[in-house]
């Protein structure tokens, strides 16, 4: 992955990760360094554990799971997540404290944040694993999450601007249904009284999510066709496309859009229930050459585009300026010799990469790796 | 689960805002532990709480009368009114010592999820205060979250028709917050620099 923005990003590596009863590790402290890191152990062992562990000190969720319960070990009352994060020459000590059915708390450097939130960004990471297979053949929802995510890892305040549109898009939809099942028995008066001021709210943070993933689709879009050549070698151009229920690509104009598409609507929506107005309706269509991916590419090329959407991400976060980590899941078994040889090839330039693989399973050879064995919660530097 | 009584206390006790099963089971366990006398005391705070306290008729905030102390003080601006969700709020704002007007506590604020609609708040009561045209401002200090902001613009609306200066507090309010967790010194601001609302 040697670009042109290598030069503009700054040197950032995570130098310790240490747990408390997260997953199955009672307690662990772990020492890494920059360049490619090897986690080996038998399946089973803790190695995916590990790797949702670090994503989960960058983006404060699972790749895996919704609630933070699973990740808190069986019996556990609470989970710590602490990692050493490197940024040029000054390190940034992050602590996560996971709790279930509470707000996750964050400190920095010691010092208590009132807000998680504001841990955001610090330590930003591109996951690779088995599960993004579904980005590709998976529901429109797993590529609004994949733009999502990116979106917040650019830019963590739309961390805030998705989780306000998440909550109006519920108290909407509960309106909406009180209100279809109050017109069927009793209608009350005033039920969709205050529709119009959820409706200016959805519009409202709808179009900001809406052109915010319209325009990281176009950043994203040069940056997928090339990692997509590089990975399969010569084949169909990739194309993207971004397919929504309203039309504009300016704020005021996609925010004016969706009122006028929910006026439109209103009946259906009441009837229904549902919200059928919004970014959380939309798709990123992914073409190879004049074929939808979805439904016609090969598991190969669906591999491929996969991980062309990652490695793109990877890309797109460190033309921005401070390299990302990156972390490869159990990926190299996934994928045939020269594809493998290729994303080899692609990450010996990375500051970090930390990659897991199973016992016995192929890893092509690095220059220099600090590889581990994992095994019964315990994770030993080995060479 | 426990027998009877001290299961019944952790249920009771686990209804209560934030605490939670395991914190429910350790004040069970302090309370059984705890001598009977400081006991007696809590038993009689939460009676006197329910038999004593009542709810302004005026405004809707907390009084051991039937009108609360800010509501009976002649020296309080007859012409403003400032609306709050709870009456936590009103101590939060009597601290920044900003607004000499009276309050007019919703009990809440507009949220489908949790099943209230403008019908379960006291915005009947407020439409009533404002009839007679002694009040000329309302501010509108409902808390700088979804909901509140929600029920802010659904009452700027109602009372856009009235000859009314409708004002809403000014941002720098931490979004998504609470008005009650706000320092002094912001909210006293935020107060200052009130904007006047559109309807
Ligand atoms: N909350 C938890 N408490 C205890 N053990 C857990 C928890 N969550 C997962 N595990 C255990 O972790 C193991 C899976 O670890 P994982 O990292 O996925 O393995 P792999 O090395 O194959 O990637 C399983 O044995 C599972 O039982
Ligand atoms: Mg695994
Ligand atoms: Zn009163």
């Amino acid at each position: 992955m040697r670009t042109s923005n290598r030069r503009w990003a700054s040197r950032v590596y995570l130098r310790a990760l240490s747990l408390v009863d997260f997953r199955s590790y009672p307690s662990l402290d772990l020492t890494l360094t920059p360049g490619v890191v090897v986690l080996r152990g038998a399946n089973g062992e803790g190695k995916t554990n590990l790797v949702e562990a670090i994503r989960f000190a960058g983006t404060q969720d699972s790749h895996r799971v919704a609630s933070t319960a699973p990740l808190v070990r069986d019996g556990a009352d609470r989970a710590v997540i602490r990692v050493v994060v490197v940024r040029e020459d000054r390190e940034a000590r992050v602590e996560l404290e996971l709790t279930p059915g509470k707000a996750t708390r964050a400190r920095i450097n010691g010092g208590p944040l009132p807000r998680a939130r504001e841990a955001l960004g610090l330590l930003r990471t591109v996951l690779f694993a088995p599960e993004d297979l579904a980005l590709v053949k998976g529901d429109p929802a797993e590529r609004r999450g994949f733009l999502d995510d990116l979106l917040v890892a650019r830019a963590p305040r739309y961390a805030g601007v998705r989780a306000d549109y998440e909550r109006v898009l519920r108290q909407r939809a509960t309106l909406l249904k009180s209100a279809g099942s109050a017109g069927r028995v009793a209608r009350r008066g005033g039920d969709l009284g205050t529709l119009d001021v959820w409706d200016g709210h959805l519009a409202r943070f709808g179009s900001e999510l809406l052109v915010a993933r319209l325009e990281l689709v176009e950043a994203l879009r040069p940056l997928v066709d090339k990692a997509y050549a590089a990975v399969a070698g010569t084949g169909p151009g990739v194309a993207l496309s971004y397919r929504s229920t309203v039309a504009g690509s300016r704020r005021e104009e996609v925010a004016e859009a969706m009122r006028a598409e929910m006026t439109r609507l209103r009946v259906a929506e009441v009837e229904r229930g549902v919200c059928l107005v919004g970014p959380h309706r939309d798709d990123l269509l992914l073409s190879l050459g004049p074929l939808p991916a979805r439904g016609y590419a090969s598991q190969g090329e669906s591999w491929s585009l996969a991980l062309a959407l990652r490695l793109a991400s990877y890309e797109l976060l460190r033309g921005d300026g401070g390299e990302p980590v990156l972390l490869l899941d159990d990926v190299f078994a996934e994928l045939d010799s020269t594809r493998r040889r290729r994303l080899a090839e692609l990450v010996a330039s990375a500051e970090q990469v930390i990659l897991t693989a199973a016992v016995g399973a192929d890893v092509p050879r690095f220059d220099a790796v600090a590889a581990h064995d994992v095994a019964a919660g315990t994770v030993r530097r080995v060479n | 689960m426990y027998e009877g009584a001290v299961q019944d206390l952790i249920d009771e006790l686990g209804r209560l805002p934030g605490v939670g099963p395991k914190s429910a089971q350790r004040i069970a366990f302090h309370l059984l532990a705890a001598n009977p006398a400081d006991v007696r005391r809590l038993v009689d705070a939460l009676t006197q709480v329910k038999e004593k306290v009542r709810f302004c008729r005026v405004c809707g905030n907390v009084a051991e009368a039937e009108e609360c102390r800010i509501c009976r003080d002649p020296r309080r601006d007859q012409a403003s009114i400032c609306v709050v969700e709870e009456s936590k709020d009103v101590v939060a704002i009597e601290k920044t010592r900003e607004f000499r007007g009276r309050y007019h506590v919703l009990g809440g604020a507009i949220s489908p999820i949790e099943g209230i609609g403008p019908d379960d708040l006291r915005i009947r009561e407020l439409l009533a205060r404002l009839q007679d045209g002694a009040v000329t401002e309302v501010i509108l200090a409902t808390d700088p979250n979804l909901e509140g902001e929600a029920t802010a613009t659904y009452l700027a609306r109602l009372l856009g028709p009235l000859r009314l200066r409708v004002t809403r507090l000014a941002s720098g309010l931490p979004v998504g917050g609470d008005l009650e967790y706000a320092d002094e010194v912001t909210l006293g601001r935020a107060f200052e620099g009130r904007r006047l609302l559109e309807a």
